[in-house]
C-alpha cells in the first residue's frame, strides 16, 4: 500500500496523515509524556505525613505538562457521608460503624476513579488516603489489575514531632472536623486519631512489597527510597517528587519592562526597553531592595528586554533561553491589525483555540509549556527567585502555580510593571499578590 | 550559558561497591551524559594507576586485605589519584570527578583510610557517592565474563581461570567492605544506592541540581540489550534545491528511500520496535512509509536556521556574509540570528536522550544537525 497523504492541522501546524479525507490512525503526536494505560497513583501514610499536600502538587503537575489527572480525597468522601465528625473515636480500630463508613468511602472513591480513568478519558487518578495496611493496598492494587491500571504507590514517612505539629497547626486546625473546636481541643483530637492508626501501620517493606512500584518519601525528602519503577511516567513523578521541598519562600514573576515594539504595539522581535520600560527596570531595583529578600535568584531570559531590566537590579542574574517570548514564527514584529489583515485565518484560528494555536513557523502555548518544565522543576528546587520573563512565558508559568487550565492559560492577565509574588500555603496551592502596578499596557481581551 | 546554574562549586563523584557491580560502566556514562550536556566531567579510575604502578598483575593475592604491601601501593595510588582530580577540578576547570574504584570507603575522624579525602570541604568541592549493590549471582558472572575477561590484567584470558582469581578478588573486599549505611553512620551523606542494576534506589540528601540530575539518570538508564537506529528523513524538495530548513516534503529519490527503509526494517526483524519522528513533514512521509505506528516529537525538529531559513549557503554568504563566516569559526557555539545554536539543540534534545535511555528498540527518523547532537552523546564526541 501507498505512503497515506499528509495534510497539515491548520491549528496546531502538525501533519496528519488522512484517508479518503479522513484522518487515518497510526500516528501520535509526543506531548510531554505519553501514557499508555492509565496510572493509579496510592499515597500511603499515617495522618499529618503531607499525603494530601502532595496528591495535590502532584495533579496540579501532572495536569499542567498535559497529563490530565485528578485526585481522590477519601476523607472528603467520608466528611460528604458522615456530615458532623465528632471525635478520634470514629477512627477507632474496633469502631465498627466507623469501619463500615470508612470503607464504604473508599470504595465509592475508587468506583470514582474508574469512571474517570476508564470513561473520562483521564490518565492518572491519585488515591488520597492513609492506605496503611497491607491489606488495603492488595484491595486497590487488586482493583488497579481488573481494570488495567498501571499502580504506584507512594508512602511518605515521617517521625518529626516538630515537622508533625507543624503540619496539624497549618491544615488541620483549619479542616471542617474542628470548625467547633478550639486549637488545643483539635491537636489534642488530632494527636489521639493519628494513634487510631499507628497499631495496624505496615510501612512499604523492601522484602514484603518487593515487587510493588513504589516511592517512599521519608522524613520530607531528605530521602528516598524507589521501587521498581515501571514507566516514563512513573519516572517524571518520581523526578518532580524528588524535587519539591516545603521550605518557606516566595516566587515573583513580573514582565520585562514595557519595550519600544511595545510602544508601537508590535509583537515578539528583540527590541530594548522604552523610556518607560527603563523608568519600570529602576522601579523594580527600589523595591527589590526595600522587600529584603534573603538570597534572591534572579532569572532572565535572553532577550534584550528582560536582561535589561535585571540589569537595573545590579545584582547577579542568570539568563534562559527556555524563558524567551513564544514565536510568533511568520507574525514576529507584527500588530494585531497587520496579522489580521495578512493572516485573516490564522487570526481566526488563534481565538478559536487560544491555547492550542501554533503561529505558523512559531509556537503555541502548549509549546511553550513543554519548553518551559525545566523552568518549573528548578523553581521548585529553588528558594527565593525573581523571574523577569514576557507576557506569553509569564501566564504558563502563573497557571501552574495558581492551577490554571489550559482554556483559561493563555487569558491570565499578566499586565507590564507588575510583580506577582507568589506564596505557597496550605497544601501547595498559591497565595498571590500584585505589587507595584502602574500604568497596564491592554493586551488582546477575549 | 544554560547549564551555569547546574553546578557552583566543583563536585567529586565518588564510587563505591564490590568488583564487578557495573561501577566503572556507570562511571563512564555518567560522564559521557554530563560532557553531553555541558558540564566538563571526567573520570578517575584507581584500577588503571594501579596497574601503572604495578606493572604486572599476577594474582587476587594482591587484593588480599592482609597483603601490606599492596596496601601501601593501592593507597599511594588513592592519593596520587586524588591530586589528580584535585588539579582537574580546581585548575583545569572541570566541573566533576568521577572517582571509581572498589576501595571502601571508613569516614570516621581519626582513622580515614585516606586522610583527608573526603574533607572536601577544604577544597569546597561538593562530595556525592554513588553505591552500586548487588547480590545476583548471575549478573556479578555476566559482568565478570563480559569485561574482567578482556582486562588487561588477564592477558591469556582463560575464561575459567578469569573467573576463578576475579571470583577470589571479590572475596577480598568483602572481608571489609562497609555498604553505605543511611540510618545511622552515613545518614549526613549525600549518596545514591544502586541495588540489583536498577530495580530499587536508596537516594538521600540530594544537595543541588546537578545531583538531581544525576540521580534522574541513572534511574532511567538500563543494561538490557538493545539497538537505537537513528537516521534523516529521506531527500527532500529543499535538498534537491540546496536550501536549509523549512518544512517541504520528500523528493522522489527521498520517496524511494522511505520504501527502502521500510524494506530493510522489515528484514532486521526487530523485536517490538518504536519509531520517532520530528513535526516536520520530511520526516513524518519517511515513517508514513513504515506502515507502523510512530510518535512525532516537536523536539526533534531542525535546527532553527533563524532568518536564514530557507536560504541556500550560497545566498547565506551573500545576504550575511559576517554570520557565515562566524559559524565556520564555531560551529556549536555559533547561533543563527533569530534561531538556533548545536549548544540550544543539546538542551532541547536531553529529554529526548533521556527517554531513549529508557527505551529498548527504537529508531529515530531525525535531520543533520539533530541526528549529530545525538550521535555526539553515543559515541561521546565533544563538542
Amino acid at each position: 500500500p501507498a505512503a497515506r497523504e499528509l495534510t497539515q492541522n491548520p491549528l496546531q501546524k502538525t501533519w496528519e496523515p488522512y484517508d479518503n479525507g479522513l484522518p487515518a490512525g497510526h500516528s501520535a503526536q509526543r506531548g510531554v509524556c505519553m501514557t499508555n494505560c492509565p496510572t493509579l497513583i496510592v499515597m500511603v501514610g499515617l495522618p499529618a505525613r503531607g499525603k494530601t499536600y502532595i496528591s495535590k502538587k502532584l495533579t496540579r503537575y501532572l495536569n499542567w505538562i498535559g497529563v490530565p489527572t485528578k485526585e481522590f480525597n477519601v476523607g472528603q468522601y467520608r466528611r460528604d457521608l458522615v456530615k458532623k465528625y465528632k471525635s478520634f473515636e470514629f477512627f477507632l480500630p474496633d469502631n465498627e460503624e466507623g469501619l463500615k463508613i470508612r470503607k464504604q468511602c473508599a470504595l465509592a472513591a475508587l468506583n470514582d476513579v474508574r469512571q474517570y480513568l476508564s470513561e473520562e478519558n483521564g490518565h492518572v487518578a491519585v488515591f488520597d488516603a492513609t492506605n496503611t495496611t497491607r491489606e488495603r493496598r492488595e484491595t486497590i492494587y487488586k482493583f488497579g489489575e481488573e481494570n488495567g491500571y498501571k499502580t504506584f504507590f507512594v508512602e511518605s514517612v515521617c517521625v518529626d514531632p516538630e515537622v508533625i505539629a507543624a503540619n496539624i497547626v497549618q491544615v488541620k486546625l483549619g479542616s471542617p472536623d474542628y470548625v467547633d473546636c478550639s486549637n488545643d481541643e483539635a491537636t489534642e483530637d488530632f494527636m489521639k486519631r493519628i494513634e487510631c492508626y499507628k497499631n495496624s501501620y505496615e510501612t512499604l517493606d523492601e522484602t514484603l512489597d518487593k515487587d510493588l512500584s513504589y516511592i517512599k518519601i521519608m522524613d520530607v525528602g531528605r530521602s528516598y527510597l524507589v521501587n521498581r519503577v515501571m514507566d516514563h511516567i512513573q519516572s517524571r513523578i518520581v523526578y518532580y517528587l524528588m524535587n519539591i521541598h516545603v521550605t518557606p519562600r516566595s516566587i515573583y514573576l513580573c514582565r520585562h519592562g514595557e519595550s519600544e515594539l511595545n510602544l508601537k504595539g508590535r509583537i515578539g522581535g528583540d527590541p530594548g526597553l522604552s523610556v518607560r520600560g527603563k523608568e519600570f527596570a529602576k522601579s523594580l531595583s527600589q523595591f527589590i531592595n526595600e522587600q529584603n529578600i534573603k538570597d534572591l535568584k534572579v532569572w532572565t531570559s535572553q532577550m534584550k528586554r528582560t536582561i535589561q531590566t535585571a540589569e537595573a537590579l545590579g545584582v547577579p542574574y542568570e539568563q534562559w533561553k527556555v524563558l524567551n517570548e513564544i514565536d510568533a514564527g511568520v507574525c514576529e514584529e507584527m500588530t494585531y491589525e497587520e496579522i489580521q489583515e495578512n493572516y485573516p485565518l490564522e487570526f481566526a484560528l488563534r481565538d478559536q483555540d487560544k491555547y492550542r494555536y501554533r503561529y505558523p513557523k512559531g509556537e503555541s502555548y502548549e509549546d511553550l509549556v513543554q519548553r518551559l518544565e525545566p523552568v518549573i522543576m528548578e523553581l521548585e528546587r529553588q528558594e527565593n527567585v525573581l523571574v523577569i520573563c514576557h507576557q506569553a512565558v509569564m501566564r504558563c508559568l502563573l497557571a501552574y502555580f495558581l492551577d490554571k487550565p489550559a482554556e483559561q492559560l493563555p487569558y491570565l492577565k499578566c499586565p507590564l510593571h507588575t510583580v506577582l509574588k507568589l506564596t505557597p500555603v496550605a497544601y501547595g496551592k498559591c497565595k498571590y499578590v500584585y505589587l507595584l502596578y502602574k500604568s497596564g499596557y491592554t493586551h488582546q481581551e477575549r | 550559558a544554560w547549564a551555569s546554574y547546574m553546578t557552583n562549586s566543583p563536585t567529586l563523584i565518588v564510587m563505591i561497591g564490590l568488583p564487578a557491580r557495573g561501577k566503572t560502566y556507570m562511571s563512564k556514562k555518567l560522564t559521557r551524559y554530563l560532557n553531553w550536556i555541558g558540564v566538563p566531567t571526567k573520570v578517575f579510575n584507581l584500577g588503571v594507576y594501579r596497574r601503572e604502578a604495578v606493572k604486572s598483575y599476577k594474582s587476587y593475592d594482591f587484593f588480599r586485605h592482609d597483603n601490606k604491601e599492596a596496601m601501601e601501593i593501592r593507597k599511594r595510588c588513592a592519593l596520587v589519584a586524588l591530586e589528580d582530580v584535585k588539579s582537574y577540578l580546581l585548575e583545569e576547570s572541570g566541573q566533576i570527578a568521577v572517582r571509581s574504584s572498589a576501595l571502601k570507603i571508613v569516614l570516621h575522624q581519626g582513622s580515614s583510610k585516606l586522610p583527608g579525602v573526603f574533607r572536601h570541604l577544604i577544597w569546597g568541592l561538593k562530595v556525592f557517592f554513588v553505591e552500586s549493590v548487588c547480590d545476583d549471582p548471575e549478573v556479578i558472572a555476566a559482568n565478570i565474563l563480559e569485561v574482567k575477561v578482556s582486562s588487561p590484567d588477564y592477558p591469556e584470558r582463560h575464561r575459567e581461570n578469569v573467573m576463578d582469581d576475579f571470583l577470589k578478588r571479590i572475596e577480598c573486599y568483602k572481608v571489609t567492605y562497609q555498604p553505605l549505611d543511611p540510618d545511622a553512620y552515613d545518614k549526613d551523606l549525600s549518596f545514591i544506592k544502586v541495588i540489583n542494576v536498577g530495580q530499587r534506589f536508596l537516594v538521600n540528601r540530594v544537595q543541588d541540581y546537578i545531583q538531581s540530575k544525576i540521580v534522574y539518570y541513572l534511574m532511567n538508564i538500563h543494561v538490557q540489550p538493545r539497538t537505537i537506529y537513528l537516521c534523516r528523513h529521506g531527500e527532500s524538495e529543499y535538498n534537491l534545491l540546496g536550501r536549509i530548513g523549512g518544512d517541504s516534503g520528500l523528493s522522489p529519490r527521498g520517496k524511494q528511500f522511505s520504501q527502502a527503509l521500510k524494506k530493510f526494517i522489515e528484514e532486521q526483524e526487530i523485536v517490538d520496535l518504536k519509531v520517532w519522528t520530528s513535526q516536520l513533514k520530511r520526516t513524518i512521509q519517511t515513517a508514513e512509509c513504515l506502515g507502523v505506528l510512530y510518535e512525532q516529537w516537536k523536539i526533534l525538529n531542525e535546527i532553527d536556521a533563524g532568518v536564514c531559513e530557507e536560504m541556500t549557503y550560497a545566498e547565506i554568504e551573500a545576504k550575511y556574509p559576517e554570520e557565515f563566516a562566524m559559524r565556520d569559526q564555531e560551529k556549536y557555539l555559533y547561533r543563527y540570528p533569530g534561531g538556533e545554536s548545536y549548544q540550544d539543540l543539546v538542551q532541547r534534545l536531553e529529554p529526548v536522550i533521556m527517554e531513549l535511555e529508557r527505551q529498548g528498540n527504537v529508531l529515530v527518523i531525525s535531520h543533520q544537525a539533530v541526528m549529530r547532537c545525538l550521535l555526539a552523546y553515543f559515541l561521546d564526541k565533544s563538542a
